[in-house]
């Protein structure tokens, strides 16, 4: 065997080989870097501007006459947004006390609530939003977009966002009580 | 105190990992043997620690203990005993200890053989799997912490290593209990008998690294670790069989194998790994192919570990993958680490592992065993770009896509159908077809055209190749493959052509009693040619040992195989192949499902088989958190009352948020049979009466034979890696002297 | 008068067919759509919310709700197309067992075939230079202590015999 080797030609890897080698090799380390980078960041943090977004609203929904809403337009206002899915079993948690902190607050045209719905189906949606009476902006997801922009990972999800567009709170999973929600509303307030 | 016990030595492990690698490294500087003397021992000390340290976990599993975290995870009061020690594996902190028990325990078996011959091995081995084994400790100790104690904080609840501030220990009433998916007998074995073939290629590798450190470029760490590669082969092919099992058994969708991507990471290191088995036959035998057996050991290694990965990182979404952990960046500095340290080494000495490689023909064994080992790698690249693609689109237009089942299955048919014609004409290649006399007569440039046909024909119709049979590209192809395959079956006429006949005939049976699908035909006739070459060949051999030994049949097949393991272990291995492979042409081709509601006392019908539903009960079982819901099914087939079935639906109430907070469980109903299994299940049913239930039947002919195949592929597996030193060592010996007569070794 | 004929026969055409469409339609939208039939379509789809599960096994709410959705359309006498269309409209191409024939996904039906072809290339130049035909510099007496097929079982049986005498 020795001799084998002793004869055989000593040719080292051409270095265009090395070159392609190790590009991908780096590549296929980045590419997976960069989506563990993006697995583990999470939800948006508190302290983020939220960058702009439009929602179409469900047939009967609207905003200020509108079937489309976006954020920019409620700079000023305190926003939430509510992501929930008609198969969602936790969701049907708060969704009352959702609809019920929406009526108190309508009025002083200082908050918006808007309902995001997740990967759902329309007429299931429909009956949900019914069932719970809820009447503030609602707009169906499907294509995860808003979602992927606030890296949602799972629903219910809600995020409170200040007058000036930034970030202030996310409460992932159901509001235990509609006091959870009305104190974080106050604390945003002036 | 027994956590704290626990922990403590878990911590006293990962140092001792650590100073073995630095004693074998020290060692190796100061060509010190009593050093590498010492980093040996430590090596062995890691294992007894180690199982200390777990033997603490599954006191605390088994007495729940569920102020410890990973406790409360993975069990509740009321599962019994057996489950909550199996618990320990149940969840990621406690299988990053079982994996790095199961390291220790094969690295400590491997130190602790004779090292005469191999002294120069020893340090390296020792450092590679010291390396690896403190890694694993590391998250362990660092970032998954299966003793960590949960603590009641102002800010709530969380699990920590050591006690914070104004904290006290918070001790749940009751634990979650294990993933009802996990409580299965299959998902006990499953992850075991995958974690123990990754963690045995370490083993190869860590002689490949020692072997391309020391710069010993003779295949001697290819004798030492062969058989480690074969257990490592059965142990990771029994963790794919028996997560197929568990799937079909568990997941309620009639199948075994859905192409996901933790499925597909853990089938890619199989794919190098059975290329490797091939290949090492070629380097034994006749020294050639050194840098290419190299690559496939780091490779299969590397999609070890790249593949934990991107399971274990949360990268790769799948119903398999653990949830997102913080072991992530860590582990990949550990990938990164592992791929550029043995790419680099395998650069650097790819010079001296140059062999003079020298073949006979195009049709030569070797160039057999190379095409089998192309199609492997072909394999390899579609699944490879399969998993890497949705991050590729993820990344590059924000879009997920799925690369799902039927990409992969018309991607790797053709490929699947060549490697069983290489199976049918394996046994003959070593029957000297591939001298040059015999092949004399063949005019090359012809065999060479036609032989090129379907590779043409293969790569532009690709997609086609399964689903458009029937239209004029599938007409194509099927007279390429026929053409391919009447080429080969006139080049290897004289020891094919009775076989061949045999499968021809069974051919036209099957077209006319079974089926007209092109691709199951063509199945099925490569099946039954492997099946009539292999078992021709041992029938010739049994005979010329009869009358040269004068022994009976039995005694003689015994002695042939038991002569002779690897060769005949691995005949049986391929006659496993062919039917697992009947099973699998059974399932995919011919499924037939119906789903309908009916009343209590209706029946549905499908092929042949009446499904009568009688009756349902739901219960809750509130310990378990879990409500069963179980029908009551009679079956016939015709007329013929054949008993009943039980499919079943578990809702376990969960408290998890999760996408789906609510997932059910659907177990079938199975009865199984040689010709095809009558697999029920259990959709939905109107509440609060027996009046009506929806059922799903599937009808999966052949299924069963997947699961004998596998049987005998155990058989096969154990048959070819059984340890016989002496013989091997006699057989190395007499090798040496036939093939390297001027060999100073 | 002529011409005055030949309208009315286009309007009378024109009403016969949308009563037979209007028929077809009622036709459709009057039988609920078995499950198999959904089943048929939902096996193509993949769960949009799940990771790699067909909407036709998947045991969660959501994928029951986006079955009777298909129903639904099936019921309102949509084509399978339509269907899956909608489904990749509302949900992204995931829904769809296999990338969309479409930009980067190309990456995905090229990439391979074009790996493996350049893998068998390689090889088959490789083994080209490697086949010397039965060399004369080796000379004899290598090439024959270099047959390929040296241990089938006759010279086994051979080397047994030998040693039991």
């Amino acid at each position: 065997m020795t001799e084998i080797n002793a004869t055989a030609p000593k040719r080292g890897v051409p270095l265009w080989a090395q070159v392609i080698i190790w590009t991908l090799l780096v590549g296929l380390l980045v590419l997976v870097g960069v989506t563990l980078n993006k697995r583990q960041q999470g939800s948006v943090r508190p302290g983020t501007e939220i960058p702009d977004f439009t929602l179409t609203l469900f047939d009967g929904y609207q905003y200020e006459g509108r079937s489309k809403i976006s954020l920019s337009d409620l700079r000023g206002k305190v926003v939430v947004i509510n992501f929930w899915a008609s198969w969602c079993k936790p969701c049907e948690q708060e969704a009352g006390e959702l609809q019920q902190v929406w009526a108190e607050y309508a009025d002083s045209g200082e908050v918006v609530f808007l309902g995001v719905d997740y990967v759902d189906t329309e007429p299931e949606a429909r009956v949900y939003l019914q069932k719970f009476g809820i009447d503030f902006p609602n707009g169906p997801d499907m294509g995860t977009k808003v979602s992927q922009m606030f890296r949602t990972t799972g629903v219910p999800e809600t995020y409170f966002i200040d007058q000036n567009g930034v970030l202030q709170y996310v409460k992932v999973g159901p509001f235990v009580s509609a006091d959870e929600i009305r104190n974080q509303l106050d604390k945003m307030l002036p | 105190m027994i956590a704290d016990f626990g922990y403590g030595i878990l911590v006293v492990s990962l140092v001792v990992a650590l100073y073995s690698v630095a004693a074998a490294a020290m060692g190796v500087i100061n060509k010190s043997s009593p050093l590498i003397e010492s980093a040996r021992r430590a090596m062995l000390l890691t294992w007894p620690l180690i199982s200390i340290s777990a033997l603490a976990l599954i006191y605390l599993l088994v007495n729940n203990h569920y102020e410890i975290s990973f406790v409360y995870e993975v069990t509740s009061s009321s599962m019994p005993t057996y489950l909550k020690i199996t618990a320990w594996w149940g969840g990621q902190a406690g299988s990053l200890v079982f994996w790095s028990w199961l390291m220790s325990a094969f690295a400590s078996l491997v130190t602790l053989r004779k090292w005469d011959r191999d002294r120069e091995f020893l340090p390296y081995v020792i450092i590679v799997a010291s390396i690896t084994l403190a890694f694993f400790l590391t998250m362990s100790v660092v970032f998954e912490n299966p003793f960590a104690r949960l603590y009641q904080t102002p800010e709530g609840i969380a699990a920590h290593t050591f006690a914070p501030a104004n904290s006290v220990v918070f001790t749940p009433e009751d634990g979650r209990g294990l993933n009802p998916l996990l409580r299965h007998p299959g998902m006990i074995i499953h992850p075991p008998m995958l974690y123990l073939g990754f963690v045995s290629f370490v083993i190869p590798f860590a002689f490949a690294m020692a072997a391309l450190i020391t710069g010993r470029s003779d295949d001697r760490w290819i004798r030492i670790t062969r058989r480690w590669t074969l257990w490592a082969w059965l142990f990771l092919s029994f963790g794919l069989v028996l997560g197929g099992r568990w799937a079909y058994d568990v997941l309620g969708w009639g199948g075994y194998w859905g192409w996901d991507p933790v499925e597909i990471a853990a089938f890619m290191p199989w794919l190098t790994g059975t290329a490797f088995l091939h290949s090492v036959m070629i380097q034994e035998k006749r020294g050639q192919f050194k840098q290419w057996n190299m690559i496939l050991v780091i490779l299969t290694y590397a999609l070890v570990i790249f593949g934990t990965f991107l399971t274990r990182s949360g990268v790769l979404s799948s119903v398999h993958a653990f949830a997102n952990s913080p072991i992530g960046p860590f582990f990949m500095g550990f990938v990164a680490l592992t791929l550029i340290v043995s790419l680099a080494l395998l650069i650097w000495r790819w010079p001296e592992l140059n062999s003079e490689t020298e073949m006979k023909s195009m049709l030569s064994r070797e160039a057999l065993f190379l095409l089998n080992n192309l199609l492997f790698m072909s394999v390899l690249v579609i699944c490879f770009v399969g998993v890497i693609y949705p991050l590729v689109s993820e990344l590059a237009t924000g879009a997920k896509v799925t690369v799902g089942p039927p990409w992969y299955e018309f991607s790797t048919s053709p490929l699947f159908a060549m490697l069983m014609f290489l199976m049918a004409i394996a046994p003959l290649s070593s029957w000297g077809l591939s001298s040059q006399e015999k092949l004399s007569n063949l005019n090359k440039p012809v065999l060479g055209g036609i032989l090129a046909l379907p590779v043409l024909v293969f790569a532009i119709f690709w997609k086609q190749l399964t689903f458009m049979i029937g239209s004029w590209p599938g007409v194509v192809i099927a007279l390429a493959v026929i053409l391919a395959v009447a080429a080969l079956m006139y080049i290897f006429r004289k020891l094919i052509w009775l076989a061949a006949v045999l499968a021809a005939v069974s051919t036209v049976y099957l077209y006319f009693t079974y089926t007209q699908n092109i691709i199951a035909l063509i199945g099925f006739f490569l099946i039954v040619l492997v099946l009539a070459v292999t078992i021709r060949e041992f029938w010739r051999a049994v005979r010329a040992r009869q009358n040269s030994q004068q022994e009976n049949f039995a005694l003689a097949f015994a002695r042939l195989i038991g002569r002779n393991r690897r060769r005949y272990g691995g005949y049986i291995i391929h006659v496993s192949m062919m039917l697992m492979a009947v099973g699998i042409l059974g399932i995919e081709m011919f499924q037939k499902e119906t789903q309908g509601q009916v009343a209590a006392g209706e029946a549905l019908t499908i092929s042949g088989y009446t499904v009568k539903f009688e009756d349902i009960a739901s219960w809750n079982n509130p310990p378990e958190q879990v409500n069963y819901t179980r029908a009551v099914v009679g079956i016939y087939k015709g007329d013929q009352y054949l008993g009943q079935l039980y499919p079943r639906k578990d809702m376990y109430f969960s408290d998890r948020q999760m996408l789906n907070p609510t997932q059910p469980m659907s177990i079938p109903g199975n009865f199984s049979s040689f010709k095809d299994d009558l697999y029920v299940l259990l959709v939905d049913w109107e509440p609060a009466s027996a009046s009506g239930a929806t059922f799903k039947i599937y009808v999966n002919p052949l299924v069963n034979w997947l699961w004998i195949g596998s049987l005998l592929f155990f058989i096969g597996v154990v048959i070819a890696a059984w340890p016989d030193k002496e013989a091997e060592y006699a057989t190395a010996r007499v090798r040496n002297k036939a093939y390297q007569p001027s060999s100073a070794d | 008068m002529k011409k005055h004929l030949r309208i009315a026969l286009q309007v009378l055409a024109l009403v016969l067919i949308l009563t037979g469409v209007w028929a077809g339609v009622a036709a459709a939208q009057g039988s609920t759509p078995t499950d198999d039939e959904v089943n048929a379509i939902a096996k193509q789809l993949y769960c949009p919310v799940c990771e790699n599960t067909p909407l036709d096994v998947c045991p969660t709410e959501a994928c029951r709700q986006w079955r009777e959705l298909i129903r639904q359309q099936l019921a309102d006498g949509w084509s399978e197309d339509q269907i899956k269309q909608y489904f990749v409209d509302n949900y992204g191409a995931r829904v769809l067992g296999e990338p969309p024939r479409t930009g980067l996904n190309w990456v995905v039906y090229l990439l391979p075939p074009a790996l493996i072809l350049a893998g068998a290339f390689v090889l088959f130049r490789a083994m080209r230079s490697w086949i010397k035909p039965t060399s004369v510099e080796a000379g004899p007496a290598e090439s024959k202590t270099i047959p390929l097929v040296q241990d089938d079982y006759v010279s086994k049986f051979e080397e047994e015999l030998r040693k039991r005498k």
